[in-house]
């Protein structure tokens, strides 16, 4: 009995050491060198692999950050530029500043403002809807409202509002990753330059439609009418295809454009509320500047 | 025992209410609204302008590249311009808008009525004339024609199948085209068969019409290479994959044409255009369209000119039904809800159906109970339910290796499916997705 017992212990034990010489040999021959500083940068990250790097997830971003020369064009927004000091840090490179961004929904087509003409009772997914239809409103442009940029958020940032059936951004969890911007099929939403207490000035339209034909059907869209164009003095707005775009990085957030929109297509947040002196001297329509904040929403 | 495809399959209640009458031909529109992208591939380049004036079978937009097609003006008149309108698609895109005045057509178009028999044509000149007469599939996938009739080097085909199926509950389109013109369709198929080199051509047809069954066998019977295959009455048995498996017992491979196995499938309506193309120099500019609906008054069957507003042909069968819940392009299986009936008839609207709101709402959706319905209907052997939870999780790769890009959207899926699941709905976004993918490997 005991003999048994010693046999198999000396037979698995010299079949063990045999498997474990051979192991290291094959090891040997086939290692693969990894640098350890991809294992050191990839901690340093936030590790959520929402892609808003442009890479797949936290470790390809690593190990291209190990990679490059420079960390020009890399950029983990939702770390920030802190993060990106400690990769620079642990890489030896000289850190790059990049500027805070935050997601904008550019459409206010609420059921208000935008009536709808026909009801879809569909897979309720934006991007079917938009291969099918206009959806069931008549603009071709608009917010469809059936969410999937907000499926598409990572970071709680983003909720539909009911009563207008829009989808609205939490400035503060927003991380500027860029996943309801990819997501969207019509190309509504687009990261913006945060600025100083997420005050915001942008055209809230993307659509191309002739101002008469828009206007049909959607009392808050873009006309195309120029005249925020002509009033900027920083040469921030630009009128392409019926539409004005201001540009985030020029924009100098004086107002002025906010006044002259005669559909409120342009939003200003965040902003205190005018003085009464400026209101007197401005057109009659200042009295229509809005006041939405989404950091006071409820949700 | 009749031939059929031997996988999945549905029954849907025929419905046929217009095949009883006759095609009558519809008064000419006041302006007709002429969509550039009539076809499937790239849109055609307008080459009249605004105040020009056109007279009817003039080319006013030629086709740009080999996969686009030639659109002719329907009516005679004065272009009122160019601009973007809504269409079919639900989106509006270019269109040319013309108000028409007393008809007048192009010089060289016969249009009388009297039968052509001249096979005189090469093979060349048929494939030309077809282009510049610019013929799409009629069937509804508005393929441009002359490009499934030049056969790409390397590959040959043995048989062109005339599609008289139509397995599309309610339409009767091809179904009045192949009682009234049956002559003239068999013409159309002998050409076919000459721009193809092909000596052996079969029309299939489901067997609920007799009739027409009848016709085409008598006619047929002077050209002994062609035959008349009666089908199986089972949907659908009109798809080009399925016929082909019906009549010639080939299947074509996933990811593969109907060439892939020396077939060449054309609709019955596509071989009348033919015929007229050829015989009488006539280009594509009207086409047969069912107008019905359980509540229509006069289903009928309108020879309608291309560009004709849907609302004149529906006015002309009595009007919208007040009950009426949704107006659809196509059949009930394939076809699609207008936003708008200002939108016009184009070359391939085989048929408006007025459908009462009673029957035409979804269901609520339920979770997906296991019961495999889906897959035993599907006609391409794909697993719906998979691939439509693969679409919804966006696990694209997976999609991909499941075959969705075969799924030739029938509906079956989505018509069997107990908890109402809007299968289809998802597999055309996967479908949508996995392209994409393909696109951007090349």
């Amino acid at each position: 009995m005991d003999s048994i017992l010693l046999y198999t212990i000396i037979s698995l034990s010299t079949l063990g050491l045999v498997a474990a010489i051979i192991l290291y040999f094959v090891a040997q021959k086939f290692k693969v060198f990894e640098d350890p500083k991809i294992d050191l940068v990839e901690e340093s990250l936030p590790g959520a692999n929402c892609g808003g790097c442009g890479f797949p997830g936290c470790r390809n971003f690593a190990e291209a950050c190990v990679k490059a020369d420079n960390l020009e064009n890399l950029n983990c927004p939702v770390g920030g530029n802190e993060t990106m000091a400690n990769v620079a840090k642990i890489l030896g490179l000289e850190a790059v500043e990049a500027e805070p961004q935050v997601a904008v929904i550019r459409c206010s087509g609420s059921f208000e403002n935008r009536p709808r003409t026909n009801s879809y009772e569909g897979a309720q997914n934006c991007t079917i809807v938009h291969n099918l239809y206009t959806g069931d409103t008549d603009c071709p442009y608009g917010c469809l409202g059936l969410g999937e940029c907000v499926d598409a958020c990572n970071f709680d940032a983003m909720y539909m509002d009911e009563k207008t059936g829009l989808p609205v951004i939490i400035d503060d969890n927003c991380v500027a990753c860029g996943a309801c911007v990819e997501a969207c099929p019509r190309d509504i939403i687009e990261l913006r330059k945060r600025n100083k207490k997420d005050r915001k000035i942008f055209v809230s339209c993307v659509n191309e439609d002739k101002g008469g034909i828009a206007k049909k059907y959607c009392s808050v869209t873009c006309t195309g009418c120029t005249k925020c164009f002509k009033v900027c003095p920083f040469d921030a707005i630009t009128m392409n295809n019926n539409l004005a775009f201001i540009d985030s990085e020029k924009c100098k957030l004086c107002r002025k454009c906010v006044v002259e929109c005669p559909t409120e297509a342009i939003h200003e947040i965040n902003f205190p509320p005018r003085r009464v002196k400026e209101e007197a001297k401005a057109e009659p329509k200042a009295g229509l500047t809005e006041q939405i904040s989404t950091k006071n929403s409820d949700n | 025992m009749l031939r059929s495809f031997p996988k999945g399959g549905v029954h849907p209640p025929e419905n046929k209410l217009s095949a009883g009458s006759k095609i009558t031909v519809l008064d000419l529109p006041k302006t007709v609204n002429i969509p550039l992208s009539q076809h499937l591939g790239v849109p055609a380049v307008a080459i009249v302008k605004r105040g020009d004036l056109v007279k009817t079978g003039q080319l006013i937009a030629e086709h740009k590249g080999f996969v686009s097609c030639n659109i002719h003006s329907p009516v005679t008149g004065k272009v009122l311009k160019l601009d973007k309108s809504l269409d079919s698609s639900g989106y509006k895109r270019n269109a040319i808008i013309i108000e028409a005045e007393a008809d007048s057509w192009m010089d060289g178009i016969d249009t009388d009525s009297s039968l052509v028999k001249d096979f005189s044509h090469s093979s060349e000149e048929i494939v030309k004339k077809t282009l510049e007469a610019g013929i799409v599939g009629m069937g509804g996938a508005t393929f441009p024609t002359h490009v499934k009739m030049s056969v790409p080097r390397g590959k040959k085909a043995d048989v062109v199948i005339l599609n008289g199926v139509e397995c599309e509950p309610y339409l009767t389109s091809d179904h009045r085209l192949m009682l009234e013109k049956g002559e003239e369709i068999l013409v159309g198929l002998r050409l076919f068969m000459k721009a193809l080199n092909v000596n052996k051509g079969l029309i299939g047809i489901e067997n609920n019409k007799l009739d027409a069954i009848r016709n085409l066998t008598q006619i047929a019977s002077q050209y002994p290479e062609i035959s008349v295959v009666p089908l199986k009455i089972k949907y659908p048995q009109g798809g080009e994959k399925q016929l082909i498996k019906a009549l010639t017992g080939r299947e074509v491979p996933s990811g593969g044409l109907p060439l892939d196995v020396g077939a060449v499938v054309q609709n019955v309506g596509t071989a009348f255009a033919v015929y007229e193309a050829i015989q009488k120099n006539k280009p594509l500019i009207e086409r047969v369209v069912t107008v019905t609906g359980k509540g229509v008054k006069h289903a009928s069957n309108f020879l309608v000119r291309t560009g004709t507003p849907v609302s004149q042909l529906i006015e002309a069968a009595g009007g919208i039904p007040e009950n009426t819940g949704k107006i659809i392009n196509g059949g009930p299986m394939m076809g699609k809800a207008l936003n708008s009936v200002d939108v016009p008839v184009v070359k391939g609207t085989s048929g408006i159906l007025l459908i009462p709101a009673d029957e035409s709402h979804r269901e609520a959706v339920n979770p997906c109970i296991r019961c495999a319905r889906c897959i035993s209907v599907c006609p391409m052997g794909l697993e719906p339910y998979l691939l439509m939870t693969l679409a919804e999780k966006a696990i694209f790769d997976r999609a991909e290796n499941e075959r969705t890009m075969d799924c030739i959207e029938c509906g079956s899926c989505s018509y069997v499916c107990p908890a109402n699941r809007p299968l289809l709905d998802y597999i055309r976004l996967g479908k949508f997705r996995v392209g994409q993918i393909i696109r951007s490997r090349k």
